[in-house]
């Protein structure tokens, strides 16, 4: 049932994505562009999700468990350290320069595999780098 | 600043933004799972993670654009502002960002945020920052497009 759930949320996640514009790295650089010619959409996608899930959030966990599943897994991290400075940092400048976070990268990538393919696979290759020193360099919990 | 009203798209923006949030609240409701992209695929190369809920969701995510496509028939806008080493080194650049970072737009940005947390906020301050003087350093060097 869990993965029935998880396709569910996967297909509104991109169909939501789509709606709002975010398949498209010149728009949201236009978001990032704050300095010249400014496209502030990007905020509306923000708080479009923001407010509902924050709202819905509270009410779901006043249950004592997930519908399908025994418990709710959150993060359990409460402290500002370094690979979370230096993580967003990184991915912040990959942002800037592609236009494309890992959500988008997933959505553009049946619509034009020519152009999303290799840069999924490299995305994914930084991710599994990324993990591997996370725990030797910084001894951190993994999740 | 200079708003650009020709690009401007509020109300799909808003409406896009709620959906995401939908999506997010419905994966947490049946699941119990943070809807965090970066998480949920990174966590395919963890061996004692579960996968099949990982893939589904992220198969859902390959389709529901599709669906979009097929079902209006006009093409999803989708420009490139980038491209050599510059466009592959940035994916190098998400990968490892948001490995060691805990998470990306959706993780932190709708999910963290909607639960207050503090790590989250940190995150989104500082990658939009990055991201931002990325993009003021790039439109002013002449680099990409």
């Amino acid at each position: 049932m869990q993965i029935i759930m998880a396709l569910i949320s996967g297909v509104v996640f991109g169909v939501g994505l789509t709606i709002a514009g975010m398949l498209d790295p010149s728009k949201i650089s236009g978001f990032l562009n704050i300095f010249g010619l400014w496209d502030p959409s990007l905020a509306f996608v923000m708080a479009g999700g923001v407010a509902i899930n924050a709202a819905g959030h509270r009410l779901i966990m006043k249950q004592s468990a997930p519908l399908f599943a025994l418990r709710f897994s959150l993060p359990s991290l409460t402290s500002i350290d370094r690979p979370l400075l230096l993580g967003s940092a990184i991915f912040g400048i990959g942002w800037g320069v592609s236009g494309l976070c890992p959500g988008p990268v997933l959505g553009n990538l049946l619509l034009i595999p020519e152009k999303m393919g290799l840069f999924a696979a490299i995305v994914c290759g930084g991710l599994w780098v990324g993990r591997a020193l996370k725990q030797r360099l910084f001894q951190s919990r993994v999740d | 600043m200079i708003i650009n009203w020709d690009s401007f798209t509020p109300l799909a923006s808003l409406g896009g933004g709620i959906l995401i949030g939908i999506a997010a609240l419905f994966l947490m409701m049946t699941t119990g799972r943070v809807m965090g992209v970066s998480g949920i695929l990174s966590g395919l190369f963890s061996a004692g993670e579960p996968k099949l809920w990982r893939l589904a969701f992220l198969g859902g995510t390959l389709l529901g654009p599709l669906l979009i496509y097929t079902i209006t028939g006009t093409p999803i806008a989708s420009e490139m502002v980038s491209d050599g080493w510059l466009f592959y080194g940035a994916a190098f650049l998400v990968g490892i960002g948001t490995a060691l970072g805990s998470g990306c737009t959706s993780g932190h940005g709708i999910c963290g945020l909607a639960r207050f947390s503090g790590r989250s906020l940190v995150a989104v301050i500082t990658f939009m920052t990055m991201a931002v003087i990325t993009v003021y350093v790039i439109r002013h060097s002449g680099l990409g497009g």
